[in-house]
């Protein structure tokens, strides 16, 4: 098995809130890894902790260990501007700047520097065609990004991270504001995604999380309840706090 | 496999430049109140030293420039408060009324047009304002009191009440307009008329920010120059007749630039004596609006 | 008697609507009677002589080609300073200051204050300052710092108004990608702010181009009968050179000061109309 991130022991707090308690997951390379349990039961404190987004929160605090691999993302020599490039994030709404499709694509590659404008042209065809968005949008490259539907919006978003070349995708509840339609092409996609990137699934929805993962992690109030194979965790859940929940009892 | 520590000096500098540069535009902002503290305060210091403080706020002749040399800052100080309370008895009915209007019974285009109208009354240098006083305001004055000097506190009030109007009807309408609309279906439910839903829901929901717009606007009355410049005289004297010539602190500080004053004189010193007491004055009215604001925030 | 009651109500609701119609309709036509008086007596005056000439002892012969050279100069020099100052004193407050700190809060206060001070106050400031102890003289340069201080407190509220609209989850999307704080603030906040931030310095600069009191203090002559050539040259601006021919005697003289006001309020038109294409030109952008 190939370990790309190791999180071990970590606690997080808001302030005197601890948000985490003694986390330990190990995310398998080139897998999704889906994490589910009810809101507020810290799953989207977990995945900000993962690039750092995190940090940009006042008054937070973060104990124990997370590599990327083997490298401590809190080490002090690492640049955290680096660990974002290399872990890409998706938010719950698509956030498409307003700008065109074009720019939102090379928005991270044209600020990395280096890249010269027929080097960006191809980043933008390899990115598009990476969402999946490439043949909707080819023709109007430079209309607004606010143009497009909201599946296709998060669907740039998507190439908007491909374009930093990154290896792990998190993805925060990234079709909860999706049509079942939007939603349906965004799961085809995850398919081809993770031939090439770890991704990391934070959903609300525990069919989406049987349909897509590889591996699932169950959080219950800052605690990790249980972790593994999606078909085991599913067909025979060890804890049952976590039959209860895949069983609909709560949440 | 990437590093994750590669590259990090090269824009770690740069940004820690541009906020160190950022800090100083921010900080520039704290130096202008210091610098305007002491500049006023040094050369008013001075000034006290030449002139009894107790002269300066009793007596009642102000002639600087003049021998023998009186110093009574209150024909200024009169002067002052007769122009701004004269532009507030126009400033503030004009424009609590165009708030209500605006807020309560214009329809909506109607709201649309007329606001950006009277916002250009806002726009328009005082300088105009001024001209408009003295050429078109006091000839209609002197129309209806022939007694009506040329250069008089009357008309250079109601020119600065015109102008001072958008203010005060922009800020009571911002609080009118946060008056949430339940309260007032629930009012017009119970069968009130919008009259009574003005005066007796919204109007009484927005005393404060409305007691703030006049305290601004009495504040920006007294700190307004041009139009007084222009149109209300040179004349320090001790009065409280409107249709007399009149001298306010703005227009003796300008009346004393425009002459040929050297710096070090006495005549020099006051000015700088007067722009202390402005300031001082304009300082505790804009803190008492704020304060009035931050005690009664209304919450919905 | 029910019915008494009700009638007497609707009277008094549309007698109070007359009154408050009154109250509205009081400042437009204030409005209108000074754009009248100002035209009827400026409008004959004015031609490319008056636009082109320098001021004269005679009206008929006088002009504002000078102060309208002064106007530009020292607006421009005032554009050039306060724009980065203002716009970065905002970016300063609302993306790397801390929020809660004490300094923070006395920024904010003190900026809030400093909209409120006098024009003519920051004129002293400007006297004591630039003129005598930077010893700039009375000279464009002071003017433009003069009115570059003046005008700070209003761009700096507008700039900051405009950047806490920019919603966060673009600055989320832009740092996540890992590009810089600084990027993410050229790259998505500052586009976003712009048309916010443009109106707001615009709606400053001509409140700038309209004041005169605090250049008077700076010692702006009233006299002027040559062309600046450089920002340390002597000079007036256009609303010093209207009060100084309002305030003779001559009706002649009010006929010129109210052809120079028609030129003056133009070029304030002129600047709020751009304010107007450049918000709707980026907002078209945007959306």
């Amino acid at each position: 098995m190939d370990i790309k991130m190791k999180i071990e022991n970590l606690n997080f707090f808001y302030g005197e809130l601890q948000a985490l308690k003694d986390i330990n997951i190990e995310i398998e390379s080139k897998k999704i890894t889906a994490l589910i349990g009810p809101s507020g039961c810290g799953k989207s404190t977990f995945i900000t902790s993962l690039n750092r987004m995190s940090d940009l929160i006042e008054g937070t605090k973060v104990e124990g260990k997370i590599t990327l691999d083997g490298e401590d993302i809190h080490n002090s020599e690492v640049d955290v501007i680096e660990l974002r490039k290399q872990v890409g994030m998706l938010f719950q709404k698509p956030n498409p700047f307003p700008k065109s499709i074009y720019d939102n694509v090379i928005y991270g590659p044209k600020r990395y520097g280096g890249k010269r404008k027929v080097e960006l042209d191809e980043v933008v065809e390899k990115s598009l065609r990476g969402a999946a968005l490439w043949d909707e949008v080819k023709d109007k490259l430079h209309q607004s990004a606010l143009m497009l539907s909201g599946g296709q919006q998060q669907r740039l978003c998507i190439a908007r991270c491909l374009a930093a070349q990154p290896e792990v995708l998190l993805m925060d509840e990234p079709t909860s504001a999706l049509d079942p339609l939007s939603t349906l092409k965004i799961e085809e996609l995850f398919d081809e995604l993770k031939k090439n990137y770890t991704i990391i699934i934070v959903t609300h929805s525990m069919q989406q999380a049987a349909r897509i993962s590889d591996n699932t992690a169950f959080f219950l109030n800052g605690e990790l309840i249980e972790f593994g194979k999606t078909t085991s965790l599913y067909m025979k859940p060890v804890n049952s706090l976590t039959e209860e929940y895949i069983t609909g009892r709560f949440g | 496999m990437r590093t994750l520590h590669k590259s990090k000096n090269k824009y770690n500098l740069k940004e820690s430049i541009i906020v160190k540069i950022l800090y100083v535009f921010a900080s520039i902002s704290i130096l202008t109140t210091i610098a305007i503290v002491v500049t006023l305060l040094e050369e008013t210091i001075v000034f006290f030293r030449e002139v009894s403080i107790i002269e300066f706020f009793t007596s009642t002749k102000w002639t600087p420039t003049l021998r023998p040399q009186n110093f009574g800052v209150l024909p200024l100080l009169t002067g002052t408060m007769m122009i701004a309370v004269g532009s507030c008895i126009v400033a503030l009915p004009m424009g609590l009324g165009s708030a209500i209007y605006l807020s309560e019974y214009a329809p909506k285009n109607v709201r649309k047009t007329v606001k950006p109208i009277l916002e250009i009354l806002a726009g328009i240098p005082s300088i105009v304002y001024g001209f408009f006083a003295l050429t078109f305001i006091t000839p209609l004055l002197k129309t209806i009191l022939p007694e009506t000097q040329v250069f008089n506190a009357a008309s250079a009030s109601i020119a600065m009440g015109i102008m001072i109007i958008p203010m005060v009807a922009s800020l009571s309408e911002d609080a009118m307009m946060a008056v949430p609309d339940s309260i007032r279906q629930a009012a017009y439910a119970l069968g009130s008329t919008r009259q009574e839903v003005a005066l007796k829901i919204v109007v009484p929901a927005t005393l404060s920010s409305i007691g703030a717009a006049f305290v601004l606007a009495f504040s920006r009355a007294i700190g307004e120059t041009m139009i007084v410049a222009i149109a209300a005289g040179q004349s320090p004297v001790f009065t409280l007749n409107p249709l007399d010539s009149i001298q306010t602190m703005t227009g003796f500080m300008v009346n004393i630039s425009l002459g040929d004053i050297q710096q070090g004189t006495i005549e020099y010193k006051t000015v700088f004596a007067v722009a202390a007491l402005l300031f001082a004055i304009t300082f505790v009215m804009n803190m008492t609006a704020k304060a009035i604001v931050n005690r009664y925030k209304e919450e919905y | 008697m029910r019915d008494n009651n009700i009638s007497s109500r609707k009277l008094k609701n549309a007698v109070f609507h007359g009154i408050v119609l009154g109250a509205t309709g009081f400042g437009i036509v204030a409005l209108i009677l000074l754009l009248m008086q100002v035209f009827r007596t400026g409008l004959m005056w004015l031609d490319w002589d008056f636009i082109l000439s320098m001021p004269s002892r005679f009206p008929e012969k006088a002009g504002i080609l000078s102060a309208l050279a002064g106007s530009i100069w020292t607006i421009g020099l005032t554009i050039l300073f306060s724009l980065p100052l203002g716009i970065g004193t905002a970016i300063y407050l609302e993306e790397y200051s801390n929020k809660k700190s004490w300094y923070n809060k006395l920024l904010q206060l003190n900026i809030s204050n400093l909209a409120g001070v006098p024009s003519i106050v920051y004129g002293m400031l400007g006297l004591a300052l630039f003129v005598r102890f930077l010893n700039f003289e009375r000279s464009i340069l002071s003017g433009a710092l003069t009115l570059t201080l003046l005008i700070m407190p209003v761009i700096i509220v507008a700039s900051q108004e405009a950047i806490k609209s920019v919603p966060n989850t673009l600055r989320q999307g832009s740092l996540a990608l890992g590009v810089t704080k600084w990027q993410t603030i050229t790259g998505v906040v500052l586009p976003y702010a712009l048309p916010g931030i443009l109106t707001g310095s615009i709606l400053a600069i001509s409140r700038a181009m309209g004041e005169a009191a605090p250049l008077i203090m700076v010692g702006a002559a009233g006299y002027v009968a040559f062309l600046p050539s450089g920002p340390m040259d002597s000079f007036t601006v256009l609303p010093i050179q209207i009060f100084n021919w309002t305030s003779r005697p001559q009706a002649e003289f009010q006929n010129i000061a109210s052809a120079g006001i028609i030129v003056l309020m133009i070029l304030l038109l002129s600047a709020n109309a751009v304010a107007i294409i450049l918000r709707n030109k980026y907002q078209n952008r945007m959306d």
